[in-house]
């Protein structure tokens, strides 16, 4: 029992961040309120980067909560107090035939995934980055991210600028 | 007898689940921003898929593409919300149901 404790641990941990997660977004697609669904989102994320320190990524899992649940996040709201929503509180959330024919599809689509998933194991070819290797994870990253994955790297850093620029010349008021 | 640890299964299924409810979300909210809330938790739904099988298969990619997609997301974050602003200066809502035409 002793030697289980770990094990316990980590599926409690799991159950209740999958629980939580599964919970708040679906709160997220049901608020009539926009901030709500922010906040809401902000509490996803913060579950699904518990669930990449158990995975063993605690570099993603620190970039999640600084640039998804920070900087994206905080943008997301931002902009919904720069306009007023107020119209979309009256009209709700009504059902049409087509969100009734995507819902229908999505569901498909989870069942698909399902069966996909759960009938056979990981068949792929297992890597040399054990998990004691991948425990000084941000030097490892680094080594791969300069290495096998510089031009990618570069090819982003472009995009940022060209993201950057994009954004300054779409909110230049016209003259 | 000895727990097994949490198969990769779940994790899985997990992230199809939230990528599922993502869908759902974007085929049936109209206002823009929440369309757009939905589409960043589809990516993350994703993220978590590579990040699972980075683990199980002990490779580095997966980090690596996990790391791309965020900074595309913060990317598109940037664009998107610009964009936004921009209609409803002009247009007064951003319900996609009303803005159906590229060039008004």
């Amino acid at each position: 029992m002793v030697e289980n404790i770990g094990t316990i641990f980590q599926w409690l941990i799991f159950l209740g961040m999958a629980f939580t997660s599964l919970l708040a977004s679906l709160l997220v697609i049901t608020r009539k309120n926009p901030i709500h669904s922010a906040l809401f989102l902000v509490l996803n994320f913060l579950c699904v980067a518990v669930l990449y320190l158990l995975l063993q990524s605690q570099f993603i899992a620190i970039i999640q909560v600084i640039v998804y649940a920070g900087a994206i996040v905080m943008l997301i709201v931002f902009v919904i107090m720069l306009l007023d929503l107020e119209e979309e509180l009256r009209s709700g959330l009504k059902l049409f035939y087509s969100k009734v024919i995507g819902g229908v599809l999505a569901v498909l689509f989870l069942i698909g995934i399902i069966y996909a998933v759960a009938g056979t194991s990981l068949t792929g070819k297992t890597g040399s980055y054990t998990p004691d290797k991948i425990s000084a994870n941000v030097k490892v990253f680094g080594e791969v991210l300069f290495t096998q994955y510089l031009f990618p790297f570069e090819i982003v850093s472009v995009l940022l600028v060209v993201a950057i620029i994009g954004a300054v010349i779409l909110s230049k008021k016209r003259t | 007898m000895t727990i097994p640890s949490v198969p990769p299964v779940l994790y899985l299924i997990l992230s199809g689940m939230l990528f599922t409810i993502g869908v759902i979300g974007a085929l049936t909210r109209r206002n823009a921003i929440v369309v757009f809330i939905c589409i960043e938790m589809m990516l993350n739904a994703v993220n978590l898929t590579f990040i699972t099988l980075s683990r199980f298969l002990q490779s580095m990619d997966g980090v690596l593409f996990a790391f791309f997609v965020m900074t595309v997301a913060a990317a598109e974050a940037a664009v998107g919300l610009a964009i936004f602003v921009m209609i409803y200066r002009s247009r007064e809502t951003i319900n996609v149901d009303e803005v159906n035409l590229l060039k008004w």
